[in-house]
C-alpha cells in the first residue's frame, strides 16, 4: 500500500515545508550558555576546593568570559523572540512544566552572579586596574568576604543552566530527534567540557593545565559515550525516531555531525590531549579551539536537523 | 469536534469562512485540507479531511509556553493571550500537529475554535459554512450530545495518536 498526502490552503511561512523558526540566535546561545556554565562550575567547585593560587585562570582570568558570553547570548535570546516588547512576560510567571521558564529564571540568577563573581576577582585579572571610587572599593571587599556564598549558589545554578539547554529541546515531544531524555545530561557534558578547553586557552601553569585537560578528556570521553546512547536509544525507538536519526546517521547533517562533531571535536582533541598528557608537547590551542568548535557545531546541528523532524506531513 | 470524512469533498470552504472570521493575515491559514490517496488504480482511495489544531487534553504547547500566554478555558479550548505573549517560538516546536503560526504582528496564532462565536451560542466559522455538513461541534463530555453520539455509532480516528497529545478532533472513518 503506497501512501500520499497532498496538502491544500496550507502554506505557513517559517513552518512548511519544514520549521525554521529557530536559527542560529538558538544555537549560539545553546552554545555559551553552556560554555559559561562549564567556567563558572569549574570556577567554583575548585574555588571550595582550595585551590585558589594553583589555578589562577580557572578561578580567576578565565571568568570574564562568562559574564560576557551570557550577555551576549542573552541578546541572542532577544533577537530570536518575535513579540520582543512583551519579554517581560518571562518574570510574571514560574511555570514548573516549561524548561524555558526555569531557564529565564536562572539566568536573572547566574547573570549578575557572575558578573560579581568578576568584580570580586577584578584587581587581581586586571593589577593596573584602579577602582577610583571608595564605595567600589568597599563592595569589591564586600564581595571578596562572600565569595564563599556565591561559589555554594553558582555549582547549582551553573548545573541548571547547562541541563536546562538540553532539557528545553527534549521536552518538545513533537520533534523527536530532541526528544530523548539523554539530551539534558549530554548538553550539560559538553558545555563543561567547552569551559574546561576555553579555560585551558587562559592557562599559564602546567599544573592546571594537566588537571584542566585530564578534566576535559574524560568529559570528552564520556560526551561519546552519551552520544553513542543517544543514537542506541533512538535505533531503538519509534517510526519517527527512526526517521528522525536517519538525518544524522545518512542524511543531511550527517558529514556536518561526523566529521565536525566526532571527529575534528571531540575524537582528534582527545588524542591530541592524550599524546600531551603522555608527555609530547602540543600546542594545548589547537585541541582547546577543536573542542569549542565541536561544541559551537554539534547545537547547530542539533537546532536545524531538529527542525527537519516532524510527526505528519 | 468530529469530522466526517466520507462527506468531506475538500472545497476548503472552512479555510476561506476561518480566515474571513478571523482576519487571519493574507498568506497564513487556521486550518487546511489534506488529500490521503492510498493504493493505485483501480484500487484508489482517497481520504479527504479539513484539520487544525486540535486542542489536546494533554496541550505540548501549554506544557512547554515559558509565560502561561498559551492556556486551556473552561471547555478545554487551547487559546493564546496575544499580550502574554513573547514569541520565543516554544509552543511551535512543541506542537506534532504544527498547527501554530508566528503573526506578522510577532504573537503566535491559530485556530481558537471561534471562542467568541461559541460564548455567543454560534458554530465555529468553518462548521457554520461547510456545504456537505462534515463537521460537528459539541460537548464530547455530554454523553447524550450528537457528537458523543457519533463517537459511539462510527468508527473513528485521531491525527498522531502516538504523540501522547490526546487530541480533540475525531475524524470519523469507514
Amino acid at each position: 500500500m503506497q501512501e500520499e498526502i497532498f496538502i491544500s490552503g496550507r502554506h505557513l511561512p517559517k513552518i512548511d515545508p519544514f520549521l525554521e523558526i529557530w536559527h542560529w540566535q538558538i544555537s549560539t546561545y545553546l552554545f555559551l550558555g553552556g560554555l559559561s556554565a562549564g567556567i563558572l562550575f569549574f570556577a567554583a567547585l575548585f574555588y571550595l576546593l582550595g585551590k585558589e593560587n594553583d589555578m589562577k585562570a580557572t578561578i580567576k582570568t578565565a571568568t570574564i568570559i562568562a559574564p560576557l558570553a551570557l550577555i551576549i547570548g542573552l541578546g541572542t535570546l532577544f533577537i530570536d523572540l518575535s513579540h520582543k516588547l512583551y519579554f517581560w512576560r518571562l518574570y510574571t510567571t514560574v511555570r514548573i512544566t516549561s524548561p524555558m521558564s526555569w531557564g529565564a529564571w536562572v539566568l536573572l540568577l547566574i547573570t549578575p552572579l557572575s558578573i560579581l563573581w568578576v568584580l570580586s576577582y577584578s584587581t587581581e585579572i586586571f593589577p593596573s586596574l584602579n577602582l577610583k571610587f571608595s564605595w567600589l572599593k568597599n563592595f569589591q571587599s564586600f564581595l571578596i568576604k562572600n565569595r564563599k556564598l556565591m561559589a555554594i549558589a553558582l555549582i547549582p545554578l551553573s548545573i541548571i543552566l547547562g541541563v536546562y539547554t538540553g532539557i528545553l529541546l527534549s521536552a518538545f515531544n513533537a520533534r523527536p530527534l530532541w526528544n530523548n531524555a539523554i539530551l539534558g545530561p549530554l548538553f550539560l557534558t559538553s558545555g563543561l567540557s567547552t569551559g574546561a578547553a576555553s579555560i585551558l586557552l587562559f592557562s599559564k601553569s602546567h599544573f592546571e593545565r594537566k588537571i584542566m585537560s585530564k578534566i576535559d578528556l574524560a568529559l570528552i570521553f564520556i560526551e561519546l559515550f552519551l552520544i553513542t546512547h543517544m543514537l542506541m536509544g533512538m535505533y531503538a525507538g519509534s517510526q519517527v525516531q527512526l526517521e528522525a536519526m536517519q538525518i544524522l546517521v545518512s542524511g543531511d547533517y550527517t558529514v556536518m555531525f561526523f566529521v565536525f562533531v566526532i571527529i575534528l571535536g571531540l575524537l582528534i582533541p582527545a588524542v591530541l590531549e592524550l599524546t600531551e598528557l603522555i608527555g609530547f608537547k602540543v600546542p594545548i590551542i589547537i585541541p582547546s579551539l577543536l573542542v569549542l568548535m565541536g561544541g559551537l557545531i554539534f547545537r547547530i546541528v542539533m537546532i536545524n536537523a531538529g527542525q527537519l523532524t516532524r510527526y505528519l506531513y | 469536534m468530529v469530522i466526517d470524512t466520507l462527506k468531506c469533498v475538500g472545497c476548503s470552504d472552512c479555510v476561506v469562512a476561518c480566515q474571513t472570521e478571523n482576519n487571519v493575515p493574507i498568506g497564513y491559514c487556521r486550518d487546511w485540507i489534506t488529500e490521503t490517496v492510498d493504493g493505485s488504480y483501480p484500487k484508489v482511495d482517497i481520504e479527504l479531511k479539513s484539520e487544525r489544531c486540535n486542542h489536546c487534553n494533554n496541550a505540548p504547547c501549554v506544557r512547554c509556553c515559558p509565560t502561561g500566554a498559551s492556556h486551556i478555558v473552561e471547555g478545554g479550548i487551547v487559546l493564546v493571550t496575544a499580550d502574554e505573549c513573547i514569541g520565543c517560538g516554544a509552543c511551535i516546536e512543541s506542537c506534532p500537529y504544527d498547527a501554530r503560526y508566528q503573526h506578522p504582528d510577532g504573537y503566535v496564532d491559530k485556530c481558537t475554535f471561534c471562542h467568541h462565536r461559541i460564548e455567543k451560542g454560534e458554530l465555529p466559522a468553518c462548521v457554520s459554512v461547510c456545504p456537505t455538513k462534515c463537521m460537528y461541534f459539541g460537548d464530547l463530555d455530554d454523553p447524550n450530545s450528537q457528537v458523543s453520539n457519533l463517537l459511539k455509532e462510527r468508527k473513528y480516528k485521531v491525527l498522531a495518536p502516538e504523540a501522547g497529545t490526546s487530541p480533540n478532533i475525531y475524524y470519523l472513518i469507514k
